[in-house]
């Protein structure tokens, strides 16, 4: 009796003691995060006080109005015209890779093909390369072409960077569909076509969306490889845009934080919006068990 | 009509024979099962008729037509899949309908033929339901529904119960039966388990490594087993087989043990040929406690190793000349291990295999 007392309460010490943990580390993660928020929201002296101020004394959207040049000496930054070049870079992308990763994702998990382990490894391996070890060659390249600071440009390198990705997970996907649906499709009258739409991608689909929000994700904060590729309004986007900041010898961190929160929010908002699917996992109540 | 024609059907995977060319002619609502151990390619054959799998020689016809480069869409056939294959995220009505729907019938008609469909498999409660929220049999009659409600002109069926326990699969064996009384299509049936196959076939096919052993009724394959094999596939407990030589007129057994000829055998046999003696566990019983007390008969004395009381009957297991034995005794006499008894053999229901081919000697 007093023995299974003492081991739940034991339990519910050890518990508490994870839960603590957990709440340490998030809080020790999401610091920085945090700074980077309050600090869009009040003046740069408040952001250099030593010792620092947590909460803002005066809080303030001024820098928000500055980075959009609103009735101040500031010099505006092309804001608008970052944040269509990312949104239009991002989703373009991301859409692209996410048709290849379908196709590719399909292709691995269902058909036999000449080759088909050297590809699936090849592109993990390419996976592995860090984007900006190739910098030099696709800048030589991109500059032969002509599509150094053009839209097209970094859309051809996130497209590249994000398809060994969804291909993997989108296989993974497939994989776990029972072929056997599709195969039930097509005994009920479907093409394999009809079959693939109107039942494995359904099934797939909260793996597809994944795939989108993590290629989406990849090409918004995408930094190294963009500021390189980039150089005007015509295709800088907002990670690279938020150099503006730096001059020779000051740093606007009250903008530059600013401009952090806008580039946050919309990951923030589609993360989630998807979040749902994202966790979801799949039910495949059909198939036995 | 839909008569189902095989006709040298051959599978390679790669340089891998898989099915060596079977011909097989199934009738129009013939009740066919296809049964066989693991790995004899009967899931592979049934596949062939739904367009599932490519055919690698030979020809298929369903009907009149040559169904070896329809797609299954083209062959008005239906199928219910060993793990049911329900589309998971679709309720129970647009599982049975989804076909229906893809073939562009009008909505009314498919609610008419859903709801028709669901009462005779007792599925109406359940319409609303995804398949998670279903039980296993609950499953596997939705499959079924599926597969009944587009009135294809084949079922077929891929072990549909195996996932089933013993006592639903019994049911579920029963409601097939009487579902294919009720609608009249023709049928083939894989299963790997005899009794699933005894007990729904009009023609059974017994099948081993890629060939037909043997076709014919349940009760014929089970009265004339064609080889050892099929002796031993077909009835359960399994039949026993002892070696044995035609020597002065009679069966020896490897102890030297005498049983009489078969009557009907006896043309079939010449002095000094190596054989297999093949007797049901049923057909040898202790004295007096068999199905048959007359007919031909051979008495053996043996003593019983184990027994396992049935209720009305036991299971015995004793041994002669060296080789375990299996017997039953009918009646709720309760027997020891240790006991001598006197045994009889009802010859007119023995056989006699060749021993090197394996084959029944009827069958030279
Ligand atoms: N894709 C494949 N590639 C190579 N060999 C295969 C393939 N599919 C099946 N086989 C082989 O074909 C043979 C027949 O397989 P099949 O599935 O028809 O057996 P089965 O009689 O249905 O057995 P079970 O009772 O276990 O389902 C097996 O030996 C199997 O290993
Ligand atoms: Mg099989």
């Amino acid at each position: 009796m007093t023995a299974t007392v003492e081991s739940q309460r034991s339990k519910a010490l050890k518990r508490a003691g994870l839960t603590a943990l957990t709440f340490l580390l998030m809080v020790v993660m999401c610091v920085p995060g945090l700074w980077v928020v309050l600090s869009a929201f009040r003046p740069n002296a408040e952001i250099l006080a030593k010792p620092p101020v947590w909460i803002p004394q005066n809080p303030t959207f001024d820098n928000f109005r500055k980075i959009f040049g609103l009735g101040t000496d500031q010099v505006a930054i092309p804001v608008g015209s970052y944040f269509m070049n990312s949104l239009i870079i991002a989703l373009t992308s991301t859409a692209i890779a996410l048709m290849i990763g379908m196709a590719g994702g399909y292709a691995f998990a269902r058909y036999r093909f000449r080759g088909k382990g050297g590809i699936f490894l090849g592109l993990m391996l390419f996976r592995a390369v860090p984007g900006i070890a190739l910098s030099l060659p696709v800048f030589i390249i991109w500059s032969k072409m002509g599509i150094i600071d053009t839209k097209l440009g970094l859309i051809i390198v996130y497209v590249s960077l994000n398809v060994p990705f969804t291909i993997w997970l989108i296989d993974g996907f497939f994989r776990q569909i029972p072929l056997s649906l599709s195969e039930a499709a097509q005994v009920d009258g479907c093409t394999r076509w009809q079959a693939y739409w109107k039942i494995e991608f359904p099934l797939a689909r909260s793996g597809i969306a994944a795939a989108g929000v993590f290629a989406f994700l990849t090409s918004w904060n995408e930094f190294a490889l963009a500021s390189q590729l980039t150089r005007s309004t015509t295709s800088k986007t907002l990670p690279v845009g938020l150099l503006d900041f730096t001059a020779q010898f000051t740093i606007d961190w009250a903008g530059m934080c600013a401009m952090a929160v806008i580039i946050i929010v919309p990951a923030l908002i589609l993360t989630f919006l998807v979040q749902k699917h994202l966790i979801a996992g799949l039910t495949f109540g059909g198939v036995k068990g | 009509m839909a008569e189902i024609t095989l006709d040298k059907v051959v599978k390679k995977y790669g340089g891998l024979d898989v099915v060596h060319g079977i011909d097989l002619q199934i009738a129009h609502e013939e009740f066919v099962v296809l049964v066989g151990p693991s790995g004899c390619g009967k899931s592979t054959t049934l596949r062939m008729i739904a367009g599932l799998e490519d055919i690698s020689g030979g020809l298929v016809k369903i009907g009149d037509r040559v169904v070896n480069d329809l797609p299954p869409r083209k062959r008005n056939i239906s199928m219910v899949f060993q793990n049911y294959a329900l589309y998971p995220h679709m309720n129970v009505r647009e599982n049975l309908g989804f076909g229906l729907k893809i073939a562009g019938e009008a909505t009314a008609s498919i609610v008419k033929r859903v709801d028709e469909a669901a009462e005779i498999l007792g599925l109406t409660p359940l319409l609303d339901r995804t398949p998670a929220e279903l039980s296993g049999g609950q499953r596997q009659r939705v499959a079924m529904g599926r597969a009944i409600v587009r009135r294809p002109d084949v079922f077929l069926f891929d072990e549909p119960l195996s996932n089933l326990d013993a006592k639903l699969r019994g049911q579920m064996r029963a409601e097939i039966k009487k579902l294919h009384q009720k609608v009249r299509t023709t049928v083939v049936y894989v299963t790997h388990d005899q009794v699933e196959a005894m007990t729904l076939a009009d023609r059974i096919v017994v099948m081993r490594d890629g060939r037909i052993e043997q076709v014919g009724s349940p009760m014929d394959v089970f009265n004339h087993p064609r080889t050892t094999f099929v002796a031993t596939f077909i009835g359960s407990p399994p039949m026993n087989l002892l070696p044995a030589t035609i020597s002065g007129g009679a069966v020896r057994l490897a102890d030297g043990t005498a049983v009489p000829i078969p009557d009907r055998l006896s043309d079939r046999v010449h002095e000094g040929r190596r054989v297999t003696l093949g007797i049901r566990p049923d057909d040898i019983s202790p004295v007096g406690h068999g199905l048959s007390q007359d007919g031909p008969g051979a008495e053996v004395e043996m003593e019983v190793e184990l027994a396992e009381p049935l209720g009305m009957e036991s299971l015995i297991y004793t041994r002669l000349a060296g080789q375990e034995v299996q017997a039953k005794l009918y009646g709720p006499r309760l027997v020891q291990p240790g006991e001598r008894l006197s045994f009889r053999m009802a010859l007119d229901r023995a056989h006699l295999f060749d021993a090197e081919t394996g084959r029944s000697v009827r069958e030279d």
